[in-house]
């Protein structure tokens, strides 16, 4: 019968505010590109999303970053375990330089790494009388898209393996596991939402990503040219249209892959408080 | 000033926290509301500071409709079950608070504050950690500080949630003696949430017991102890034993004990439970007059002032709980495995819900 | 008194159990492990990292100066300055008010409005520039009323701080919703019986309790906003001196094959990078040490 009122004050000035300023730049916008791929009729959207040039991307973009986030999963877990178990000379220093590859700017990974990995840089020419080139090839993609994926596993494994309880370790090892079988059988299915969740957020942000790869690429159509780039060339061409329904596509995906990784973090969180 | 509460209600969803509730509490007394987590009785407080908004009823402070007046012009001090101290200011300014937000024209002058604020924490023994931060306090402390806060607006009520609940047993102890005092000196209409029936019944004026977002019995707290109106009170309030029994016309069997009741008169060979307090079991080495029944004494308790045993009954799988003074006990002479008849005193007999509707 | 112990055994509780053989690694699995990290974080880290700087000054410190003081060099650092002091402050205050509204209150549909917030971060940055190009651009909804009235949007700075506020828009609301859901609201809710209006909650409880967070919110914002580089390009039309921003003035200057400079400006912003690295290390730090000495003095 009497309406549901809200003690504390402010809750209708934030939340309007909040879903006023959501609206007017995030999500008219964004309805703006489905508004304007109504524009085609869905044998011209397919014709467009299904060209080969476009179909080459979506197998660079998604397997590199694929490969890229697989990287990290292991690199990043053993990252993790490294900072939070063990202690050695210049821990801290190391901790703090993790999210690096969040807070440099894109186009200055991507023109270091290209200085770094083309065949006159430091490990690049390291790596060039094996037959290997890493600079200009989808390698390139794969070393760029690792990068900007490095902290986001290590900042989701960190803090789950810093409130693992000990004493299920000990539990186990006086229960007569070994090591191993302590890890695999009592921290790793611990760790593990946290791993997927790392895994995933580092999977959709090498999808999305453009400044760090464009400069490594080589952008050579059908080779090594990502989907983002697709778009940019599109629009440079004043395909607006083009441009949109390929967007259209990588942001179902994105949306997609948020879903997935709120579930994640969800069950994630569920396990946590289990675990209390 | 008083406090009346008229058929409140209020759900969460589905779930009915308060259903219809109804009782007054007169000027400058101590009431407890009593009950198991979840009976609502938080709820209940924070719909008399106005922190919740009731679906139904009225809160009347004074006589005066306070249903819709604002949590700041309620002029209630409540103190927190976690405190809520402000952490990143000084006990000193947690105190000053409710004063230095007042607008300017009834704002105390900054001398002002200051007496009133170091005139506080003397009552609660504390001025010495004026300048400490919360996290630096022990709970009991934080406690007091939490009292003192609530305080210092000059409240008409003091409303406090599960006073002593997060702290340990003997600081708990103390505080709720100090509590009592306190009250004592200041005769502030005061209403305290707990789940723990020996704090209330040591503290309060008067106990509120609740469950399931009803009010099961008001009463000081020798009533609610001595009479309870329900078999919940009866169980939530101190150890029982529970008979199974038949009550027809008045009457009621207990296994060979008949017992005549005051009520159910009208009832015919209908199920009932009776309940008997531990103290009022009287052990017997022979049988008396009195209705009484046979056991066999299976266990001996005997650590500090109360013996407690624990019987078998011959007629009945039934486990019986006694408690006798020492003395008593020493003058029964009784072991393990000693036959003996046990003689209940003050049985009140409910009807058992679950047939009578 | 016995509460306080309660805390101090909580704290030791708390602290790292010191390992004993039964959970933990030998030796040299250890510095094995220690060993592949290191092997891939330089890999993966810090030879970028060091890249950048050798790079910058790889033709001398007289070079480097005079890249960073030419005409367009000061131009673009100026234009990332505006876009990002237009854009943090907007962010910042969204960032509280949603904040305030998720953690305070219990409302329909907050976990979709989570997401919503989060959406800004799945979504391409190109993606980010396109679709103010679709409302704004010259053929877009708004695109004719805009040139008929002669106000520039794409290919302009409005267009940079519009791409610049959607890259950067969940940052400081996702460093304060856990923050201030953690603390609860129990001591608003105090400030309020004791009489505070909304804005003295806000102010005198509230703002002290998440200062910390709140500022590494803002540096974070800070960082990504004047390093935003897909987004921007989309929008801003690389116009020399005008429209370019410091990431795009390094772009043009590698594809002009002038490394030397375009390192020397990357030089700046990895600068920026690192300085924000060490700001949120400190805040963690303060926040860990306040927290210890609060916990120590509680021992008394």
């Amino acid at each position: 019968m009497a309406k549901r009122k809200h003690v504390l004050p402010g809750f209708t000035l934030s939340l309007g505010y909040t879903i006023l300023y959501l609206s007017l730049l995030v999500l008219i916008p964004l309805a703006a590109t489905f508004a304007k791929t109504m524009e085609l009729s869905f044998e011209q959207f397919w014709d467009i999303v299904t060209a080969p040039r476009v179909v080459a991307s979506y197998k660079l973009t998604f397997g590199a970053s694929l490969i890229g986030a697989l990287i990290n999963a292991v690199f990043g877990l053993l990252t993790a375990w490294v900072l939070v178990r063990y202690t050695f000379p210049g821990k801290k220093l190391i901790d703090a330089l993790v999210d690096l590859p969040f807070a440099l700017p894109t186009a200055v990974a991507g023109i270091a790494l290209t200085a770094v990995y083309a065949s006159n840089g430091w490990i690049g020419s390291l790596l060039e009388p094996h037959g290997i080139k890493v600079a200009f090839t989808p390698l390139g993609v794969v070393v760029a898209l690792t990068f900007i994926g490095l902290p986001f596993v290590v900042r989701t494994v960190q803090p789950v393996l810093e409130d693992l309880e000990a004493e299920a370790e000990e539990a186990a090892a006086s229960l007569g596991a070994n090591r191993w079988q302590t890890f695999y059988k009592i921290i790793l299915p611990a760790i593990w939402p946290a791993l997927l969740t790392g895994f995933a957020v580092a999977f959709a942000r090498a999808v999305g990503e453009y400044g760090s790869v464009i400069f490594i690429a080589g952008n050579m159509p059908m080779v090594s040219e990502i989907t983002p780039l697709i778009i940019i060339t599109k629009l440079e061409q004043y395909d607006y249209t083009g441009a949109t329904a390929v967007a259209v596509v990588m942001l179902v995906i994105s949306f997609l892959l948020l879903l997935a990784i709120n579930g994640l973090q969800w069950w994630s969180a569920q396990r946590q408080i289990a675990s209390r | 000033m008083s406090i009346e509460i008229r058929n409140v209600t209020k759900n969460f969803g589905s779930f009915s926290a308060l259903n219809n509730v109804s009782l007054d509490v007169p000027s400058g007394e101590l009431v407890a509301l009593l009950g198991p987590s979840g009976c609502g009785k938080t709820t209940l407080l924070r719909i008399i500071a106005g922190l919740e908004s009731p679906d139904g009823g009225n809160i009347l402070f004074h006589g005066n409709d306070a249903t819709e007046r604002d949590v700041r012009e309620r002029q209630v001090g409540f103190v927190f079950q976690h405190y809520a101290l402000f952490r990143h200011m000084t006990v000193f300014e947690n105190v000053a608070f409710g004063l230095r937000v007042r607008p300017r024209a009834t704002r105390p002058s900054n001398d002002e504050i200051k007496r009133r604020v170091h005139e506080l924490l003397e009552l609660v023994q504390l001025d010495w950690l004026a300048d400490r931060y919360p996290p630096q306090l022990s709970g009991g402390q934080r406690q007091r500080i939490a009292l003192a806060r609530a305080l210092a607006v000059e409240p008409r009520v003091l409303l406090l949630d599960e006073p002593f609940g997060a702290l340990d047993a003997k600081v708990r102890k103390d505080l709720r003696r100090w509590l009592r005092r306190l009250h004592d000196e200041l005769h502030i209409t005061s209403v305290f949430v707990t789940h723990d029936q020996e704090e209330a019944l040591e503290v309060a004026d008067r106990i509120v017991v609740m469950n399931h977002g009803n009010v099961e019995q008001i009463g000081s707290p020798q009533e609610v102890y001595d009479n309870p109106a329900s078999p919940f009170v009866y169980k939530f309030l101190g150890n029982v034993n529970l008979f199974h029994s038949r009550v027809t016309a008045g009457r009621a069997n207990i296994g060979e004990i008949e017992l005549q009741l005051d009520d159910h008169h009208e009832a015919q060979d209908s199920p009932a439970f009776a309940y008997v307090r531990p103290h009022d079991i009287e052990i017997l080495k022979e049988r008396t007059g009195e209705p009484s029944f046979e056991a066999v004494v299976s266990y001996v308790h005997a650590i500090g002032p109360l013996v407690r045993l624990e019987l078998e009954r011959a007629d009945h799988t039934e486990l019986v709980e006694a408690e006798l003074t020492r003395e008593r006990f020493k003058e029964l002479d009784i072991a393990e495995g000693a036959r003996v008849f046990v003689q209940p005193r003050n049985v009140r007999v409910f009807l058992d819900p679950a047939s009578t509707s | 008194m016995a509460a306080a112990t309660t805390i101090s055994q909580y704290s030791r509780y708390n602290a790292k159990v010191a390992r004993n053989r039964a959970t933990s690694e030998p030796v040299w699995i250890r510095w094995a492990l220690i060993g592949i990290s290191l092997a891939f974080l330089t890999l993966f880290l810090f030879i970028p990292l060091a890249a950048v700087f050798t790079e910058a000054l790889r033709k001398g410190f007289e070079t480097y100066i005079a890249a960073l003081v030419e005409p367009d060099a000061l131009s673009a650092i100026q234009l990332t300055l505006v876009a990002a002091a237009i854009a943090v402050p907007l962010n910042l205050v969204f960032g509280v008010a949603a904040a305030w509204a998720i953690a305070k209150f219990e409302f329909k549909g907050k976990s979709i409005l989570i997401t919503l917030i989060d959406l800004p971060f799945a979504v391409s940055p190109v993606i980010a520039g396109l679709i103010y190009v679709l409302i704004f651009g010259l053929q877009g909804w708004f695109g004719e009323w805009l040139s008929d009235h002669d106000f520039k949007v794409i290919f302009a700075i409005p267009g940079i701080v519009l791409a610049t506020i959607f890259v950067t828009f969940p940052f400081i609301a996702r460093e304060l919703i856990p923050l201030m859901q953690a603390q609860g609201k129990e001591e608003e809710e105090a400030g309020l019986v004791l009489g505070a209006s909304g804005w003295q909650i806000f102010w005198k409880v509230t703002l002290p309790n998440i200062k910390w967070g709140l500022l590494y919110g803002v540096i974070l914002t800070n960082a990504r906003a004047m390093g935003e580089f897909g987004a921007v390009s989309v929008v801003s039309g690389h116009i020399r001196g005008l429209t370019n921003t410091m990431p795009l003035h390094v772009e043009i200057l590698y594809n002009e094959y002038n490394y030397a400079a375009a390192f020397a400006v990357a030089s700046l912003l990895a600068f920026l990078a690192l300085v924000t690295l060490a700001l949120k290390s400190f805040i963690e730090w303060q926040t860990a040490r306040s927290a210890q000495i609060n916990e120590a003095s509680a021992d008394e």
